[in-house]
C-alpha cells in the first residue's frame, strides 16, 4: 500500500528529521508512528501526502511514486485529521465534513447524504449536530467532527497526527474505542502518529517506535513488550509496567473458565485484563463473575489465570 | 432589527432631515446668532456637498483598500515574508505624514484640485486597511491552514475558503476605521479648492462665520457617524461563527487621529 524507501529530511539544523528511512504499510493495517517528540514521526507522516516532501527517497503508494501526482489530488484521496483545533471555526458540522467532497466536486445531495451517514457513524445525532459551529462542540465532540471529515470521500488511508492529544482520558479511550471499530468495519489503512504508549498498544496493529529520525523497532504491539529489541525500546515501554501493558492487549473473555461461577458485581467479557486486575485488587477477590455482551452469565475469570499466556 | 441597525437608521435619518432643513433654518440660527446676516451657507447645495466628499472619500478609500490589502495579502505569502518589515515602515512613515502637510507638499507640484486631496486621503487611508489586513491573517489559527492544506486545498482555495473569512472581521474593521477617519480628513480637501463639507467650514473660519463652521462640521460628524455604524451593520454577521459574540460595532484597530 505504502513504500517508503530510503527516505530523508533534514530541516534547517545538522540532524535530519527523518534519516536514510524505509518503511513499508500494508493495506488494511492500522499502524502507529510512536517515539518522543523530535523523533520524526510527524515529518514521516506528512511526507505521505506531501505535506513535507523529503530531500532523498521515494514513497510509493499503490505502486505510483507520490511525486508524480499533483499534491492536491494525492491529499484528496487520503483523510486528513490533526488534534481539535483542526476544524474551520467558520463552517458549520456539516460543512466542515463535507470540506473534501466539495473540493472533489460532488453533487450537493450526495455531500448532504454522505455527511449524515457518517454523523450516524459516529454518534452524533445528523439533525442535532449538522449546523453547529465547533465552538458550539465539546472536544470529543470536534475530534469526532475531525474524524468525519477525514472519512467523507472514503479514501483508502486515513493519516491521522495526535488527533486524540488534547482530549481528556474517558473521551480518548471512548473515541480510541470508535476507531478500531471504524477500521474493522472499513478495512481501511491507517497511519497515526502519537507519544502515548497505552493508545499506541490499544489501537497498532503494527507498532512503529522512532528515535531521531529512525526507526528503532517495529512490529505487533506484544512483540515490542516481549522482544524489545534495545534498552530504549524497554524504557520507552515502560520498565515497570510492561506486565499491565501486557495485560492491557487481552481482554476476559480469552481467558475466563465458562463452567466456573462467582460471586459479585459481574464484569464485562470485553473489559480487558489490566482492568480485570485491577477489579481483583480493587475487591480482594480472586475470583470474579463475567457476562457476555448481551449481559448472560458466562463464567468466572480466576485471579491466577492472568498469568497464563496463551500466545 | 439589531441596536446596531436601530442606530443606524436613526442617524440616517438624522443625516437627510438636517441637510433638508438647514436652506430653511435662518430663522432657528437666527436666534443663535442675533446680530449676523448671512446665517445660512448658500454657495453650494447642502446634498451636493455630500456627494461630493463621499465621491472624494469613496475614490480614495477604494484605491488604499485595493493598494492597502493587495500588499498585506503579499507580505503574509510564503514568497512575500521577506517584504513585510519593509512594507509596515512605510506604512508607518506614510501615517506619520501629516495630510496637511501632504496638501502643502502636494499642490505646488499637482496644481489645486481634487488629485492632490486624493493622494494625501490615499496615503492616509492606507496604514488602517493594511494593518486590519496583516492583523487578520495573522489571527488565523495556525491548524485551519494546515488542515486545509492536507485535505488538498489549492493555496487559492485556501486564501478565499479559509484565510479571508476567517480574516474578515478584522480586515473589516480596519477599512471601517480608515475610511471614518477619511471623511474628517476630507474636509482638510477643500483648503486646495475640493468641493466637499469642508466648504463652509474653511469659509467660515476665513470669514469669521461661525454658523457656517457649524453647518459644515455638524454635517460631516453625522455623516462619519452613519457611514461607521453602516460598517458596524455589516460586519455584525461576519463573527457569527466566533465564540462570544462580539460586541456588536467595537472596532479592534485603534483609530490614528
Amino acid at each position: 500500500m505504502i513504500e517508503m524507501t530510503q527516505v530523508s529530511k533534514t530541516f534547517g539544523g545538522a540532524r535530519p528529521a527523518v534519516d536514510d528511512l524505509s518503511l513499508s504499510i500494508a493495506a488494511g493495517e492500522f499502524v502507529v508512528l510512536i517515539g518522543s517528540s523530535g523523533s520524526g514521526k510527524s515529518t514521516l507522516l506528512r511526507m505521505i501526502n506531501r505535506l513535507v516532501e523529503p530531500d532523498r527517497g521515494e514513497i510509493l503508494v499503490n505502486g505510483v511514486d507520490i511525486r508524480r501526482q499533483r499534491p492536491e489530488d494525492l491529499r484528496r484521496r487520503m483523510g486528513y485529521a490533526i488534534q481539535s483545533i483542526g476544524l474551520f471555526p467558520h463552517w458549520t458540522v456539516a460543512q466542515n465534513i463535507g470540506t473534501v467532497p466539495r473540493l472533489l466536486k460532488w453533487t450537493k445531495a450526495r455531500i448532504d447524504a454522505r455527511v449524515d451517514e457518517l454523523l450516524a457513524l459516529l454518534h452524533l445525532d445528523p439533525a442535532e449536530f449538522r449546523h453547529r459551529y465547533p465552538h458550539q462542540l465539546s472536544g470529543g465532540q470536534q475530534q469526532r467532527v475531525g474524524v468525519a471529515r477525514a472519512l467523507a470521500a472514503d479514501p483508502d488511508v486515513l493519516l491521522m497526527d495526535e488527533p486524540f492529544g488534547a482530549l481528556d482520558p474517558v473521551t480518548r479511550g471512548a473515541l480510541q474505542e470508535e476507531l478500531l471499530r471504524i477500521h474493522a468495519l472499513s478495512g481501511k489503512t491507517v497511519v497515526l502518529v502519537t507519544h502515548d504508549i497505552d493508545e499506541a498498544l490499544q489501537l497498532g496493529s503494527h507498532i512503529v517506535l522512532m528515535n531521531q529520525g529512525r526507526i528503532v523497532q517495529q512490529g505487533r504491539p506484544l512483540d515490542l513488550l516481549r522482544r524489545p529489541a534495545n534498552a530504549f525500546v524497554h524504557d520507552f515501554v515502560g520498565r515497570t509496567e510492561i506486565g499491565l501493558r501486557l495485560l492491557a492487549l487481552d481482554r476476559v473473555a480469552g481467558r475466563l473458565r465458562p463452567n466456573e461461577a462467582a460471586v459479585g458485581e459481574p464484569i464485562s467479557a470485553d473489559l480487558s485484563l489490566r482492568e480485570a486486575l485491577s477489579t481483583f485488587v480493587a475487591r480482594r477477590v480472586d475470583r470474579l463473575p463475567v457476562v457476555d455482551d448481551q449481559g448472560r452469565p458466562a463464567g468466572a475469570l480466576f485471579f491466577s489465570d492472568l498469568l497464563e499466556r496463551q500466545l | 432589527m439589531s441596536r446596531v441597525q436601530s442606530a443606524l437608521a436613526l442617524s440616517l435619518l438624522a443625516l437627510i432631515v438636517l441637510t433638508g432643513w438647514l436652506p430653511h433654518a435662518g430663522p432657528a440660527f437666527a436666534l443663535l446668532f442675533p446680530d449676523r446676516d448671512r446665517l445660512i451657507y448658500r454657495q453650494d447645495d447642502f446634498a451636493d456637498l455630500i456627494l461630493a466628499h463621499l465621491a472624494i472619500v469613496g475614490a480614495s478609500s477604494l484605491l488604499a483598500a485595493l493598494l492597502g490589502s493587495g500588499v498585506a495579502l503579499a507580505a503574509t505569502r510564503r514568497w512575500g515574508l521577506a517584504f513585510r518589515p519593509l512594507l509596515e515602515t512605510l506604512l508607518a512613515v506614510s501615517q506619520a505624514l501629516p495630510p496637511v502637510a501632504v496638501l502643502a507638499v502636494a499642490t505646488p507640484l499637482i496644481g489645486f484640485g481634487p488629485l492632490p486631496a486624493l493622494i494625501a486621503l490615499f496615503l492616509y487611508g492606507l496604514l488602517p486597511i493594511a494593518q486590519g489586513m496583516l492583523a487578520g491573517l495573522d489571527s488565523v489559527p495556525e491548524g485551519a491552514r494546515e488542515v486545509a492544506r492536507g485535505l488538498g486545498m489549492t493555496p487559492a482555495q485556501t486564501l478565499w475558503q479559509v484565510e479571508l473569512p476567517l480574516a474578515a472581521p478584522v480586515v473589516l474593521a480596519g477599512l471601517r476605521t480608515s475610511v471614518t477617519i477619511n471623511i474628517g480628513t476630507a474636509a482638510l480637501a477643500s483648503t486646495v479648492g475640493v468641493k466637499t463639507l469642508g466648504l463652509p467650514i474653511i469659509i467660515g473660519l476665513s470669514g469669521f462665520n461661525t454658523p457656517y463652521v457649524l453647518q459644515g462640521a455638524v454635517l460631516v460628524g453625522l455623516l462619519a457617524l452613519t457611514v461607521d455604524l453602516a460598517f458596524a451593520a455589516l460586519s455584525e454577521p461576519l463573527g457569527r461563527w466566533r465564540a462570544p459574540q462580539p460586541s456588536p460595532g467595537e472596532p479592534t484597530l485603534a483609530g490614528a487621529d
